[in-house]
């Protein structure tokens, strides 16, 4: 996993509520057997036509709007627990998502992937959407060691919650499957003390 | 101290705590199928680490089945690729694989339970949403990703937080004609999608004692429509009964040591919860859903809201665009040319025996393509042993093969776009059944209704 720590980027703003993974990353794109690639049909059924060609008026296509941070309405992430939509919006070049909510399974899923769920307030949230639309050209500064959102064009800073462990994790970009496999002994200790073994 | 039940049986899974306030959590029952675990096979090759436990692991092949001819090759390149792959993890790394063709093959969340490898007081995992289907039977089931999928392969554990815990109750009986599908699709149109994110959720009161298991599970199945991890049900005569004598329940001694413990799982009487709700049993009638997410559902003759608590009229009218429907409007009379019967949430035999109940000697109406994939290879069995594909081939139901199909659309069983369907799944998302097609969620009586009527019809004129 790549290490996250401080992240300077435009933002593209994605004004809508109860985003579910299967917009994000519709099922018939998950038959790949490995965890490239999925970028390109993010938000597929959104971006673009069923012809294929883009639809214009989608921000993702929109070249007004750039950048590494995703700007969407609240509940994203809802739904299936596919961590393909985590993948998919690594890949299309996404390290942070901020919400002023997420679905529990997407923000684990996320951070196991070095992709930041960044909650802030409702009315952060649209403060930022509205300046975003507005100026396209507004800078966010994520700084994780100090759990804070900046936007200078706003004159805000804004902490943010995350798990010690967490981040943790993505400053120095472990997973956890090391730090669970080292548990070994406890493990089998727990086992020999079970209640009931099934 | 008083306990709930989600704490009791998170604390039997508790292998250490952590400083920082997370578990070490014990994964007793791990179910693989072949979206979710190559990537994860192949993070436990990339770091040269092997299955810690693989008797606890079992694998099916479901999501991206066909369900017509299933005897021979996928034909679908990907889909194949995909399955092939399952099997080939599988046969290296010694997991139990019910694969196509196998007596015991269906959707994951079906055949745990009809094969008693789900069972009270268990953790359960799988990378799928809809695990929570399992705490029907006083479990604690939920979804994971692929990389927590790799972490249950090395370790048999996960590192989480305790959630929090909700009760739902529902009390008094249900009327006839409405049933688990209806309950669960009224609660989550008063909790909203995101009413539970975070927590677990027990569910109780007279009309969930009163459900069967099968009704159980299909409450169980949609918690996560609201968001929540889990949804469980204290274990109790209903649950042992089911159980009994299930391919991988416990047998002899064993089975009363389990039996006995079983019956400790429970919440004490001053247990205290994070939060919770009661709703009336007889407040509920037969549901659908309207829009775009599952929160977004009324009772049959309703009007389509304006716009709701969660909703406002923007994502109303953004939502009713892509269905085709306007505020205020009802759904009765309206024209549907498809239903489909199956998924996880209601492919039960319970379930097709409520269709074909309804539809025998009927007919379904010209214009409607009515499909029925049952959600196992023991389910399908059961119905053939029972005379119900006959009665259902007689009303113009095809009864399919085993699978997710046009739950999730990864097969070729698609609902074209534009078309309405009347579904038993559990999800209405845009596109969820095929681009640009749009799913009204119902209980399979509605669905069965709907199908030999060709429209929506008022379905308390029809059950008596
Ligand atoms: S039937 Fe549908 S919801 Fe259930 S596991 Fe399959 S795809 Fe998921």
């Amino acid at each position: 996993m790549d290490k996250f720590n401080v992240l300077e980027s435009r933002a593209v703003p994605l004004p809508v509520e109860n985003i579910d993974t299967d917009q994000i990353i519709p099922a018939r794109f998950l038959k790949a057997t490995t965890r490239e690639g999925f970028g390109e049909n993010l938000f597929r059924d959104w971006r673009y036509n069923s012809n294929g060609s883009p639809k214009a008026d989608f921000p993702l296509n929109n070249s007004r709007y750039g950048g590494q941070v995703l700007v969407a309405g609240k509940n994203f992430g809802c739904g299936s627990s596919r961590e393909h939509a985590a993948w998919a919006l690594y890949d299309a070049g996404f390290r942070a998502v901020i919400s002023s909510y997420f679905a529990d399974i997407f923000k684990g899923n996320a951070l196991n992937n070095g992709l930041l769920p960044l909650q802030v307030s409702d009315k952060v949230l649209q403060q930022l959407l509205a300046q975003v639309q507005q100026d396209p050209e507004t800078k966010l500064i994520v700084n994780l060691e100090r759990q804070e959102l900046q936007v200078p064009a706003l004159e805000l800073t804004v902490p943010f919650e995350i798990d010690a462990y967490k981040k943790e994790c993505l400053l120095n970009g472990y997973d956890d499957i090391d730090f669970l496999v080292s548990q070994k002994e406890a493990i089998e200790e727990y086992e020999a003390r079970r209640p009931w073994v099934y | 101290m008083a306990k709930t039940l989600i704490d009791k049986i998170w604390d039997a899974h508790v292998v250490r705590s952590l400083p920082g306030g997370q578990d070490v959590f014990y994964i007793d029952r791990h179910l693989i199928h072949e979206v979710t675990s190559p990537q994860a096979f192949d993070e436990l090759a990339k770091r040269n680490l092997g299955l810690y436990r693989r008797k606890q692991i079992v694998a099916t092949a479901d999501h991206n089945v066909p369900t017509r001819n299933q005897h021979l090759p996928i034909e679908e390149p990907l889909s194949r690729s995909q399955v092939d792959k399952l099997t080939e993890n599988c046969a290296k790394y010694g997991v139990e694989l019910y694969g196509l063709g196998h007596e015991h093959q269906g959707i994951v969340h079906v055949i745990g339970p009809e094969l008693g490898l789900t069972q009270p007081g268990m953790s359960i995992v799988c990378g799928d949403s809809h695990t929570s289907t399992h705490g029907a039977f006083g479990a604690i089931a939920f979804g994971i990703g692929t990389s927590q999928v790799a972490q249950v392969m090395a370790s048999q554990c996960l590192l989480l937080s305790r959630p929090k815990r909700m009760r739902i109750n529902v009390s008094g009986s249900l009327r006839k004609g409405v049933s688990a599908k209806d309950m669960i699709l009224y609660i989550i149109s008063q909790l909203g999608t995101g009413g539970a994110t975070g927590y677990f959720v027990e569910y109780a009161g007279q009309a969930v004692q009163e459900l069967s298991m099968e009704g159980r599970m299909t409450v169980c199945n949609m918690s996560i429509e609201m968001g929540a991890r889990g949804g469980l049900v204290a274990p109790d005569h209903t649950t042992i009964a089911y159980l009994k004598g299930r391919k991988f329940a416990p047998q002899g001694e064993q089975w009363e040591k389990a039996v006995a413990y079983w019956s400790t799982l429970y919440s004490d009487k001053d247990a205290t919860f994070d939060v919770e709700y009661t709703f009336q049993a007889e407040d509920i009638s037969p549901m659908i859903t309207y829009g775009t997410n599952p929160a977004m559902g009324m009772s049959v003759g309703e009007a389509i809201p304006l716009s709701t608590a969660e909703v406002d009229e923007q994502g109303m009218l953004k939502s009713l665009g892509y269905m085709g429907f306007a505020p205020g409007e009802s759904l009765l009379g309206r024209e549907i040319t498809h239903v489909f019967i199956g998924s996880c949430t209601n492919s039960r035999i319970e379930d097709l025996r409520v269709v074909a109940e309804y539809v025998k000697g009927k007919r379904k109406a010209s214009h409607v393509e009515a499909i029925i994939v049952p959600g196992s290879k023991l389910v399908e069995q059961q119905a053939k042993a029972e005379g119900l594909d006959a009665i259902l081939a007689e009303a113009g139901f095809e009864l399919r093969e085993p699978g997710c199909s046009a739950c999730l659309a990864m097969n070729e069983d698609k609902i074209p776009a534009g078309a309405y369907c009347v579904s038993t799944s559990n999800r209405n998302f845009e596109g969820r059944q095929g681009p640009g097609a749009r799913t009204l969620l119902a209980s399979p009586l509605v669905a069965a209704i709907t199908a030999v009527e060709g429209k929506i019809v008022n379905i308390m004129d029809y059950v008596n």
